[in-house]
Order: C-alpha cells, then structure tokens, then sequence
C-alpha cells in the first residue's frame, strides 16, 4: 500500500513539474488545506464520511467477489429514499401531550430516514446482484449503468415531485425543500477546549455513524458464520458451492449489503450536511464522486473495513487539500483523480508482489480470486493457473 | 417536402454519426477481449484520446502551422498515439504484473478523467471549439433522396469506422494474427505449446484496443461535437464494453449493437426536438435501461473467450 502511495506521488510530482508547479509547495499547500486549522480537519472528516460508508460496502461486495462500481447510483437511491421519508415525517405534528417526548421523535425521524436510505441503496445493489447470480450479468456493466439511470430518476423527481414548492417556477438548480431541524443529524463536537473542539465547523454525527458500522462489519466478516460464507464465495464459488453454500444467494447478499452501505453515504450527507438534496444535473453533482473514491479507499484500507477508516480520511484530506492547492498554485483540483486512478492500478499491480511472497508461506491472498473475473462463470471454470500452481 | 420523411432520415443519419464512437472503442475492446484481456479502462483512454486530439487540432489552428486537412489527421494521429500508449500501460498492467483486470481498468479510467480534465483546464480552460471533420458528399450518391441523406453525408470518421467493421471481422476471423488472438483467448496453454507467446498477443490487442480507444475519443472531440470539455464521453466507453458482451464478441454484431445503442440515442434526442410529452429524464435513461435488458438476453448465449480476464501463468 505505501509503495503504491508513494509511487502515485512521484508520478504526481512529474506531472506537477510539468504544470510548472513545485511539487513541494503543492503538497505543503495540500497539507495546510487538509489539516492545518480546525476548520480544515473537520472538513476533511466531513468529505471522508461518505467515502468511508461506501469504502465498507465496497469492501462487503469485493471480499464477496462482487466488482461493486455502483455506488454512485446507490448513494443516490439511498439519498432519494431518505430525503423523502425525512420530508414526510418531518411535516407530522407532535401531538401536544407528548411534546416533552420531542428528542425520542427527532430520533425517530432520523433512524427511520436513515434505514428508509439503507434500504433503497441496498436494492438498487441487490438488482445487480441478483441480475449476476440469475442472468449472469456482469456486475461491472449492470452497476455502471444503473448510476446513468439513478442520475435521471433523481433529476427527474428533482424536478417534479420532490421539488422545493419554494423553488417551483424559478427552477435554477433543482432541489428538495430544506429539511426541519428535527429531521437532521446532530453537528458533532469534542468536549476539548473552550468553545469544543470542531464546535464551529460543519463536522456531523455521520462520521460517529460510519465509524462504529466499520468495526460491526469487520466483526461481521471475520467472526460470522453468515459473513464467513461471503468471504468464501469471494475466494472460490466452487469450493463454497461444493461445501453447501448458496453462492448465488451470497452474491444477492454482498451487493445488498454493499449497496446498504452507499445508501446510507447517500442518506447521510443529506441530513447531516446539505438538510436538502439538490443537484446541478452532472452524474457527480450529488455525490462528489464519493461512489468511485469509496472504492480508492477500500482497496487502500486493504479490502478490511477497519483499515477504511484511515483511508477514507486519507482521500477526504486529498480532496480537501486539493482545493487548496487549486486556490495558491492555480493546479486544477482534478490532478486528485488522476493521483486517485493511479493509486487503485498501483495497489492491484502490486499484487503480484504480496501473492508470490505468500505462496512461499501458505498460499493465502490478499484479495478474493475471482475478482476481475467480471462476466465469466467463474463456478464452472477453473483458472487456468490453478492446476499448475 | 414532408415532415416525418424529415425526421426518420434525420434521425436515421445521426444514428450513425452517433455510432462512430460506439464503434471504434469497441471493436478495439473486442480484440482486447478476445484475447483474454478485460480492458475496463476504454472511457478513460476514450477522454485522452478526445482530449490530446483536440488540443492538437485546437493548437495548429491556431497558429496556423498546420492547413486544416493535417491538423485533422495530425489530431487523429495523437489520439492513436496517446490511446496506444495508454493500451500498453493496460497491457503492462494486467499482463506482465497479473493484476485484477476488472478493477485496474477502473484506475485507468479514474486516472484518464483526472488527467484530461487537469490538462484541459491548464491549457484551454473553457470549452472553445475547433472545425472538424467536414461532412463529405459524393456526386450524385449525396442527392438521392433520403437514402443519400441517411448514408452519404457524413465525415470521414464516420465511413472509416464503418469499413473498420468487416476489416476487423476479416482479421480475427481469417488471419494468422486473428487466429493468433482467438488461440490466446480460447486456450493459452495450447497456444503456448504451440510456440505462439501469450504475452505479446495480448500485448498487442490491448495496445490496438487503446489506439481505437483514442481514435473513439477524437471522433467525438474533432468530428462529431468539434470541442472537449470536462468528461467529454460521459460513460460511452463503457456502453463500449456493454456492447462487446452484447455483440458476443463478433464484430458484426458488436456494430450491429452500436447501432442499435445509438438509433435508441437519436430518437431519444428526436423526442426533446420535436417535443413529445415524455419527461426528457426517462429519454436519456432508456438507452441504459435497454443495454441492461440486452445484457439480460445476451448472457444467454454466451461464448465469451474461456480465458477472458484470467492471466496466463506457464506452468513449470
């Protein structure tokens, strides 16, 4: 992981001098923007919270064996369940006798919005899954075309039903009405210092959210029988359908799960952050491209959901630092999708290096095997390499 | 003249104009795959490709250094280059160094979108445009009514795409070299042993799969919309790949599903023009909503190449 890491910064170096910009200066400007005050670690937080939640889905469906590229799409299906619900519950009066009960209502609104999101992403996933399992269907493909379609659903209920009433007529950019306070997840602070730490900043209980579902799901993988199956569905469908597994059914699982997980990303930055969905139409106007970075940070977390959590910080900081650097060296923030690109390359080439170390212990990989066997059936193929091996 | 004579051949010319993308990346993906190599990082060699083609089409009109016919091909000939050589990282990456095909094509991709996006706003900064290819007409073909509409008034891209059709069918199906390609895909262990070395054929599909790639890129960037902005190709080289499992790996029927993408494409853009009562969202949506369903269907009669994402390991 850190040869990889570093070789993308050497190659972003090269790329910076070309540009005329000292690669020194850029990344002390990134630092400076992505940590260097109060305001700027929290919005470092705030931009790794959703790639965390999709880094742990992402995790969930590649340690399954599923290449999960949709979580652009079920962040929004999850943002468009959870806005909907948060609006509807919102709207409902409590009755005045229960008025002291106000807080376990405001609890409500937001844990039925939460799962409401949890549940439309982990569709949304679960149809890829299930179109793979039943009408082999590559995952890749299916998920890339469900974020197009996602994109429209929510530029189309954007601009109808779910448009702000306020809004109606003028329509500059579509959105929904801003949410009730009770509606919204709490801001989040430190009991440091006077005024708490991160007290004045937009950091939210999201990230509390995300962090304690990493370690559940690293819990869940490696200490469960259920996530015990999905991990062996991962390394080899044959083995596990042999062994009694219902690969297809775990299949369906992974993605559900996977899709849960981008759902809530999607669900969470809309009631902890923005208090409305609203788009400028682009397929990344929502989501800030969260989808595909969740999947930089699982892969860099090493596919373990605790290892996400320093990696999403990792990207949130690259992203926030980027903006910083576009500001002093005039470098377009966008040199963090090329250095995003190349890290992901970086870490599956590298791993030819770990497997051959390996094989000389036990042969135990790093990451499922029939990953990148994208449209194949890998149950009823082995790979050419396994007899020889 | 009458309005839907208007229509139907309009719609049915720019079907094919919009194909020319579709086509090029994925013929190129069809050599790729049929040689074992999942190439998921056709989008980003597409943005290059769409990128360093305009920029050196947009600069030698410029200055003027070059006349406008060879900055054309001058633009073309980058976007080759630059696809290539993105190819062969691909090859690098999943030949040499065995890495996961499916998710280092998705670094690629990321690494293609972040770079010509940087690049563009370092060099051009807003979206300026160039004259690109120029519609060609033939004598007396162009005049016939509505068919010369629909065939013979398009840029040269266009028919070069087209021909690369039966030349790519010609080649996989009846050369050395396909046979090469096909052995490689179906059963490298026997392609081996018969001293045919794997690693360089899918060295070489996979740079051809790139060069195609950026060729797909500039047919939209200097051809087709004649300017590069931000995430130019918007996910077409992934329809591209969508189109390789659709088409079962046949050329022909991998065109014949760009075509048939691209006719759902020009309704679509019919539908807004003419103002049908359907929500435009839904129109821009059921080109992905029918790939899905074909993939669907296409999966049924699968003869994918055996060897498809696997690498080849010698075994000692």
């Amino acid at each position: 992981m850190i040869v990889a890491l570093v070789l993308a910064l050497l190659v972003a170096s090269v790329l910076l001098l070309a540009l005329n910009a000292n690669p020194l200066e850029a990344y002390a400007a990134m630092w400076e923007g992505a940590a260097g005050k109060e305001n700027a670690t929290a919005e470092t937080l705030v931009k790794a919270t959703p790639i965390l939640f999709v880094g742990i889905g992402i995790t969930i469906a590649f340690r399954g064996g599923m290449i999960n590229i949709g979580g652009e799409g079920q962040m929004i299906a999850g943002a468009l369940a959870g806005v909907t619900i948060a609006l509807i519950l919102g709207e409902m009066r409590v009755p005045p006798e229960l008025a002291k009960e106000k807080g376990a209502f405001d609890l409500i609104i937001v844990t039925c919005s939460l799962i409401g999101g949890f549940l439309a992403g982990a569709l949304y996933g679960g149809l890829a899954g299930f179109l793979k399992a039943y009408f082999d269907v590559n995952e890749i493909l299916s998920t890339i075309m469900l974020n197009q379609i996602a994109v429209q659903m929510m530029n189309f209920l954007l601009n109808g039903i779910l448009l702000d009433p306020a809004e109606a007529g003028v329509n500059n950019i579509p959105k929904t009405a801003r949410l009730v306070t009770a509606a919204q997840l709490p801001r989040l602070s430190l009991p440091i210092g006077d005024p708490h730490l991160f007290a004045r900043t937009r950091l939210h209980w999201g990230l509390i959210i995300a962090i304690v579902l990493a370690v559940i799901i690293y819990i869940f993988l490696w200490r469960t029988s259920l996530g015990y199956r999905i991990r062996a569905v991962g390394e080899n469908q044959r083995a596990s359908s042999y062994a009694g597994i219902n690969v297809k059914r775990q299949m369906m699982f992974s993605m559900f799960l996977a899709g849960g997980f981008a759902g809530l990303a999607g669900v969470v930055q809309v009631l902890g952050l923005q208090y409305r969905l609203q788009t400028d139409g682009s397929p990344a106007g929502f989501t800030g491209a969260a989808g595909f970075n969740g999947i930089v940070a699982a892969l860099f977390g090493g596919l373990n959901p605790i290892g996400a959590i320093p990696a999403a910080a990792f990207f949130g900081g690259l992203l926030v630092g980027a903006q910083k650097m576009q500001r002093e060296l005039g470098v377009p923030a966008s040199l963090i999708t090329a250095v995003n690109g190349l890290i992901v390359v970086f870490v599956v080439s590298s791993e030819i290096f770990i497997l051959q170390r390996s094989k000389r212990r036990v042969s135990l990989q790093e990451t499922p095997d029939n990953l990148g066997s994208g449209g194949g059936k890998p149950a009823d193929r082995a790979s050419p390499d396994e007899g020889s091996g | 003249m009458e309005l839907d004579a208007i229509f139907t051949a309009s719609v049915f010319a720019s079907a094919i104009r919009l194909a020319t993308p579709y086509i090029f990346a994925a013929l190129g993906e069809t050599f790729a795959q049929r040689s074992g190599v999942l190439n998921l990082g056709v989008d980003g060699m597409m943005l290059m490709g769409a990128f360093t083609g305009f920029y050196a089409v947009f600069i030698t009109q410029q200055e003027g250094t070059l006349s406008e016919p060879l900055s054309l091909l001058f633009g073309v000939l980058i976007a080759l280059i630059v696809g290539g050589l993105m190819g062969l990282a691909m090859a690098f990456v999943s030949v040499t160094l065995k890495a996961k095909q499916g998710i280092s094509g998705i670094g690629v991709y990321l690494f293609g979108l972040g770079l010509s996006e940087l690049l563009f706003q370092q060099w051009v900064g807003t979206p300026k445009s160039v004259s690109g290819f120029p519609r060609i007409t033939f004598p007396y073909l162009s005049d016939i009514p509505v068919l010369g509409q629909i065939f013979f008034h398009h840029n040269l891209l266009v028919y070069v795409a087209f021909a690369l059709v039966p030349i790519s069918a010609f080649v996989l199906n009846r050369t050395t070299f396909g046979l090469m390609i096909r052995a490689v895909g179906q059963n490298p262990e026997a392609a081996d042993a018969m001293g045919v070395s794997v690693a360089r054929v899918r060295y070489a599909t996979t740079t051809i799969g790139g060069m195609l790639a950026g060729l797909a890129g500039a047919s939209l960037s200097i051809a087709l919309i004649n300017l590069f902005q931000q995430n130019l190709t918007a996910g077409q080289g992934f329809i591209a790949v969508a189109l390789v499992y659709f088409g079962g790996w046949r050329p022909w029927a991998v065109a014949a599903g760009a075509m048939l993408f691209s006719f759902v494409n020009a309704l679509q853009l019919q539908i807004k023009v003419i103002g049908l009562d359907i929500p435009s969202e839904f129109a821009v949506m059921a080109p992905y909503v029918i790939t899905i369903i074909a993939l669907v269907f296409a999966s049924k009669r699968q003869e994918q190449p055996t060897a498809l994402t696997k690498p080849y390991e010698r075994g000692e």
